[in-house]
């Protein structure tokens, strides 16, 4: 990451779906295939942005906006570096399936209000994009929060009692988290900090005290953990599942968790930075808390019947292997975070996508009550299947590879003991998603050729989700180029260091 | 050129005389006039502003007499700024509310608008008066203007409006006897002078007497915990038009008129030293802010829970100057203006409610999203703002002031400064959760029909046949609607844009 060119690319990626939101307001619901084709051509629009940046962040001219100065010194910016890049492609490439999907999901299960819904989806994303390409700790404070607000009408969109208090819970978390992160960053910037994030951190030779070094992380991880839903902050999650399915694949598989994890990454890596991490001995309260969270997470998916509720908790225990990774401080470990954050993404709107696809077709939520689905519902199910094998780990999917950078970089950094949490975590997840692929192809029920496949848009894009998960397991840098870019970061943040450069995988 | 600044209080103050007469022989005509008076002194605040960044501070000598014997206007960055401010956000109120106004004030608009103009020039001269004394008779003109605008809401607001005239006055008296003290002391009421004779001389038991005097006077003025208790019945209970006018601008001014002391009148670093009234701020300041979010919650009529949620913002000021730093200071007049347009959005969106379906219990107002869009998104905005959302308006005064608070080492001002965006995202996002999530009611509930409690149905006269039904509740007027949106949309603006008036008008006001 060298020098950066000014571009309105990366606020161009902001706005195309914050102005698609603004044009689904308009459009209402007289005009509704007007109104749902907004999200699925913003999102190619926003794919085609955020690709054109590509070559950019891979060849040190990274693009970068100014937009205004937002407190005495410092700028809200945006800047497309390596880490940021693999977020906004990720939200954006998922984006235009999560947007075809919730077109077929929202009219399949006869929702209410889908103008707010499709309005507040595309705030969101909006404010997704400038959690990925934040330049420093208050632009990212800034979306972060936003993104926060925004994802609230999502949460509660279905008004019913227990939405409603599924979105206090959800609030009461995130602008708690929210607070200690402005806490954190308000102290950076008193400190005369510059907050802009830069591989290998800022803080180090800052000159600070151990303990407001400590305080710092504190107040930093914590605020970014409850997004990440890193143990004991995790609890607003599951809850949050109340939501309609589009909104648990692409905000509680992707946008909002990973903006969680990625602001994680970015504490820890650009923010604190491989050595100080390693000096002060964070690195290893959070990897700790992060382990204990994977394997946990792990085994209260084995005991929840609900499908989407497992898929939470599945959820929460694979943050944790992202957090673990930024934790371990190894160039590998870090290349295989990035790389589960984008197959993670991938893999998990899979499954979500496939839960839903059923409830609109047979109103079923629990496991239990899946048996034999798999032949009537061919495709979701294979789609099902593909990514549940992708989840344990199973080669050539996408997760295996990000899974064997992240085992490999707890066995380079000497932490073997994690390197057994990390295939612990593998078994677990079988345990908790092959007896649904099982119950699905093996057993039989008596409502056998009760129901087909879903609306071709909520089928179309599981298999194109989980054709890219394959297809990301065996060349993670076609056509976007993520392992490329996750070993760039790597590479930024750890100058010393040998890197495995692409194809290593 | 030069005469400008006497247009700020002046024009709005000369037409007070004339609308009355007016009212009486064309009633129409005093709407435009008393909105033309504000428009005037919004010009010319926004002319001095200009003219105070280009040449830098100046002193006006009103009719060209020098003090001690005339009077001295101060224009600095600061006076001029909030003056701007509150003179537009008057002006959008008054033309939000003038509707409300017509009815409320009956047959009699002359004397609703003459008492509007008389609040407004009250406010402006405290603002940028340079005279302590001046600044008493100012206050008193707001005052007294303000207790009679409390006044045309009827029974309950007579109740609630002679309270305040009574704390008020103890408030203005208060106030006079502290000047008294400095006069004494140092033989001036230039705040000018007196800040250079107070800083030369060793200070005497009677300047700190009369410090004491004067801010426990404006502590009553701008409802500083525990002086507070008149505060939200006059606002609960005085008329829709009023509220909206006196609720965003009229304490703040009184918190301005704290700061103009800190700033301009007692020695830099005078009430960290010697008197203990910073910390006495301070910490008042950190228990209104905790007790107003708290108290706030516990209402259920939205126009109370705003009351005490102004009590908690204000004490946001009283922090600043607690704190006393430059930083805190300019927070603090940042938050001057912030809150006067959050708050003048959140009550000018409580009018509006008002206006077309006559309830304001937040339970009863559920469904009302949808179905009145821009009021409920500017109140929406506003709520967002108060809670401190970035890049919205109140996240910087909160920024700033917990950054205040980081350089002082004073944790417990950013603790409270923080978690008080989550006290205050419990009342307002509860209020949101009813408008937006929850299914409109066929019929208002109060608790039933035992007199007191049952909501309102006032005023009866031309109401819409709607009232007090919230499914058949549509957008209010565009002339109520535009203007609450502009000030919506001016709390957006003024935290995208807070970095260049922090650092053109309020930094370099603040330091010496």
């Amino acid at each position: 990451m060298t020098g950066t060119t000014p571009s309105v690319l990366p606020l161009a990626a902001v706005l195309v779906p914050a102005l698609a939101a603004a044009l689904a307001a308009l459009t209402t619901e007289r005009r509704r295939n007007l109104r749902d084709a907004w999200a699925t051509l913003a999102g190619a629009l926003m794919t085609v942005i955020v690709v054109a940046m590509l070559a950019g962040a891979l060849d040190g001219r990274v693009h970068r906006t100014s937009l205004v100065e937002i407190a005495p010194g410092v700028e809200l910016a945006l800047r497309a570096d390596p880490a940021g890049m693999i977020f906004g492609l990720l939200v954006s490439v998922l984006w235009v399936a999560a947007g075809v999907y919730a077109v077929g999901y929202m009219r399949g299960e006869h929702e209410r209000k889908q103008t707010r819904f499709f309005t507040a989806f595309g705030l969101s994303i909006a404010a997704a994009a400038g959690v990925a390409l934040a330049e420093n700790l208050l632009t990212f404070v800034v979306f972060y929060e936003l993104l926060s607000l925004f994802t609230y009408p999502l949460v509660t969109h279905r008004e019913t009692e227990s939405a409603l208090s599924a979105g206090r819970k959800y609030l009461a978390y995130t602008l708690s988290g929210g607070v200690l992160l402005i806490g954190g960053t308000a102290w950076i910037y008193t400190l005369g900090i510059d907050g802009t994030f830069q591989a290998g951190g800022f803080l180090e030779g800052a000159g600070l005290s151990r303990a407001t070094e400590w305080g710092l992380f504190v107040l930093l991880a914590a605020g970014v953990g409850v997004k990440a839903a890193v143990m004991p902050l995790h609890s607003w999650l599951p809850s949050a599942m109340v939501a309609p399915t589009p909104v648990s694949a692409l905000l509680h598989a992707v946008a909002v968790v990973k903006a969680g994890v990625f602001g994680m990454m970015r504490v820890g890596v650009f923010v604190f930075g491989a050595a100080l991490l390693e000096d002060m001995g964070a690195w290893l309260l959070l990897a700790v808390l992060s382990a204990a969270t994977l394997l946990i997470g792990s085994m209260l998916a084995l005991r929840h019947d609900n499908l989407k509720r497992r898929l939470a908790y599945s959820t929460i225990s694979h943050l944790a292997y992202i957090v673990l990774g930024v934790a371990l401080i190894g160039p590998l470990a870090l290349t295989g975070a990035l790389l589960h954050i984008v197959g993670h993404g991938v893999t998990k709107i899979t499954l979500f996508f496939a839960a839903g696809a059923i409830h609109v077709r047979t109103h079923k939520e629990n496991v239990s009550e899946l048996d034999g689905i798999g032949r009537q519902m061919p495709v979701t199910m294979g789609a099902f299947t593909a990514a549940a094998l992708s989840m344990v780990g199973i080669p050539p999917f996408v997760l295996f590879t990000s899974k064997l950078y992240l085992a490999w970089g707890a066995a380079e950094v000497g932490q073997q003991a994690f390197l057994v949490v990390y295939l612990l975590s593998g078994v677990l997840a079988a345990g908790y998603l092959f007896p649904i692929v099982f119950r699905a192809f093996w057993r039989s029920s008596p409502d056998h050729p009760r129901y087909g496949e879903a609306d071709v848009r909520m089928v179309g894009p599981i298999a194109v989700t989980a054709a890219l998960a394959l297809l990301w397991g065996i060349a993670p840098d076609f056509p976007l180029g993520f392992l490329e870019l996750a070993s760039r970061v790597a590479a930024d943040a750890f100058p010393g260091a040998g890197v495995m450069t692409a194809g290593g995988g | 050129m030069d005469q400008i600044p006497v247009f700020i209080p002046g024009a709005p103050l000369l037409l007070s005389l004339v609308v009355p007469l007016l009212g009486r022989a064309w009633r129409r005509s005093v709407f435009p006039v008393a909105a033309l008076g504000i428009a005037l002194s919004a010009l010319a605040s926004a002319f001095t502003l200009d003219r105070v960044l280009e040449g830098g501070p100046f002193r006006y000598w009103l009719g060209g007499w020098a003090p001690p014997v005339g009077i001295e206007y101060a224009l600095d960055e600061v006076s001029a700024f909030v003056s701007l401010a509150i003179t537009s956000v008057a002006l959008l109120a008054l033309i939000s509310t003038r509707r409300w106004a017509e009815r409320e004030a009956g047959d009699r608009p002359g004397v609703f608008y003459g008492l509007a103009l008389l609040l407004v020039a009250g406010l402006t001269g405290i603002v940028l008066t340079g005279d302590l004394f001046n600044l008493f008779v100012f206050l008193e003109i707001a005052s007294l203007a303000a207790y009679g605008l409390v006044f045309i809401g009827g029974r309950k607001a007579m109740v609630a409006g002679f309270r305040y005239l009574i704390i008020g006055s103890i408030g203005g008296t208060l106030y006079l006897l502290g000047v008294g003290f400095i006069y004494f002391a140092t033989g001036t009421l230039s705040m000018a002078e007196a800040q250079e004779l107070l800083g030369s001389s060793e200070s005497g038991r009677a300047v700190q007497a009369g410090a004491a005097f004067i801010f426990a006077g404006l502590g009553l003025k701008m409802g500083l915990v525990p002086l507070h208790l008149w505060l939200p019945d006059a606002y609960e209970h005085a008329p829709s038009s009023v509220n909206s006018l006196i609720a965003p601008v009229m304490t703040k001014v009184a918190g301005y008129a704290m700061l103009r002391m800190t700033l301009s009148v007692f020695p830099p670093g005078y009430f960290t030293g010697a008197v203990p009234i910073a910390d006495a701020l301070l910490v008042l300041g950190l228990i209104g802010i905790v007790f107003g979010s708290v108290a706030a919650a516990a209402q259920s009529d939205l126009r109370r829970m705003l009351a005490y949620s102004s009590i908690s913002q204000l004490a946001f000021i009283a922090v600043g100057i607690g704190l006393g730093t430059p930083l805190a200071l300019a927070a603090a007049l940042l938050h001057v203006a912030n809150h006067a347009a959050m708050k003048g959005t959140l009550f000018l969106a409580a009018a509006s409610i008002r206006l077309r379906v006559g309830l304001q219990r937040t339970h009863n107002l559920a469904g009302l999203g949808p179905r009145m869009p821009v009021t409920m998104g500017a109140f929406a905005v506003g709520a967002v703002a108060m809670v401190g959302i970035p890049p919205t308006a109140g996240f910087f005064s909160k920024w700033y002031m917990a950054q205040a608070g980081l350089q002082a080492g004073q944790w417990i001002v950013v603790a409270v400064v923080l978690a008080s965006s989550l006290l205050t995202a419990v009342y307002l996002f509860r209020a949101l959760e009813q408008v937006y999530l929850r299914p409109a009611k066929p019929e208002p509930s109060g608790r039933h029909h035992n007199g007191e409690d049952a909501e309102e149905h006032q005023p009866p006269s031309a109401a819409p046949p709607v009232r007090g039904v919230v499914a058949r509740a549509s957008e209010a007027p565009w002339d109520v609607w535009v203007p609450l949106a502009l000030l919506a949309a001016a709390t957006v603006a003024l935290g995208v844009f807070n970095a260049a008036i922090m650092e053109r008008v309020l930094l370099p006001g603040v330091t010496p």
